[in-house]
């Protein structure tokens, strides 16, 4: 029953992350909200996971998180840089 | 500018991937992973190196020309599946058996690690120059 309700939370807790990337009024607001709802899609698959009594569904929450870094540090150079990648650093 | 912060977390943390990749990879068959996925999270390492280095640093890091990689995978996989025909049973049969080894006691040996292998490769080298491509022409 609680595992119920915090998966409900948390997806409330996606529906505003999904209007602040939406409506976000610069692209900084927007990044935060798309590393947040990979934070959330983490906790929502080990609630899930409890949920089930498996334990198949940890590596998934490695990988999520692992994906959500690697976005968001691109993300970070795009709006630093203005590239992803550099041919060659010129500082 | 200097992002040391994020050279040092890099530095911790693709070894952390690299690590994951090949436990995805031998954790397949049996459980959630295998080749494709292994590889994908090897890609994903060495793009978050093409990210905070540039690409020619990363091209002396890992002096592999990603093209080789996907042939090498592609051989991998076809030899595996047409080894079979040499034993007068159909394409892409696979074989396996129970043997203990020193320190893992009982473990099956099977050929689909083969194929996985080239999978794997074959993940790396198309994820790697895709990217590569894209990434260059800016």
């Amino acid at each position: 029953m609680v595992l119920t309700i915090s998966l409900v939370i948390l997806s409330l807790a996606m529906l505003g992350f999904l209007y602040r990337v939406i409506k976000g009024p610069s692209v900084a607001d927007r990044v935060m909200a798309l590393d947040a709802m990979g934070i959330t899609l983490a906790g929502m698959v080990a609630v899930v996971s409890v949920l089930l009594k498996t334990s198949a569904f940890l590596d998934v929450i490695l990988l999520i998180g692992i994906l959500a870094f690697v976005g968001t540090v691109a993300f970070a150079k795009f709006l630093e840089r203005g590239v992803v990648i550099e041919r060659e650093r010129n500082r | 500018m200097n992002n040391v912060i994020l050279r040092t977390i890099t530095a911790v943390v693709v070894p952390i991937i690299a690590l994951f990749s090949i436990q995805l990879f031998f954790a397949g068959h049996y459980y959630p992973g295998g080749g494709f996925i292994g590889g994908l999270m090897a890609a994903g390492a060495i793009v978050l190196l093409l990210i905070v280095f540039d690409i020619r640093t990363v091209r002396k890091m890992i002096p592999i020309n990603y093209q080789w990689l996907i042939g090498t995978g592609l051989l991998f996989a076809v030899g595996t599946s047409a080894g079979s025909l040499l034993f007068n049973v159909p394409f892409l049969t696979h074989a396996y058996r129970y043997v203990h080894l020193p320190l893992l006691g009982k473990t099956s040996l099977h050929t689909a690690v083969l194929f996985d292998t080239g999978v794997y490769l074959v993940v790396v080298g198309i994820t790697l120059v895709i990217i590569e491509t894209i990434g260059e022409s800016d």
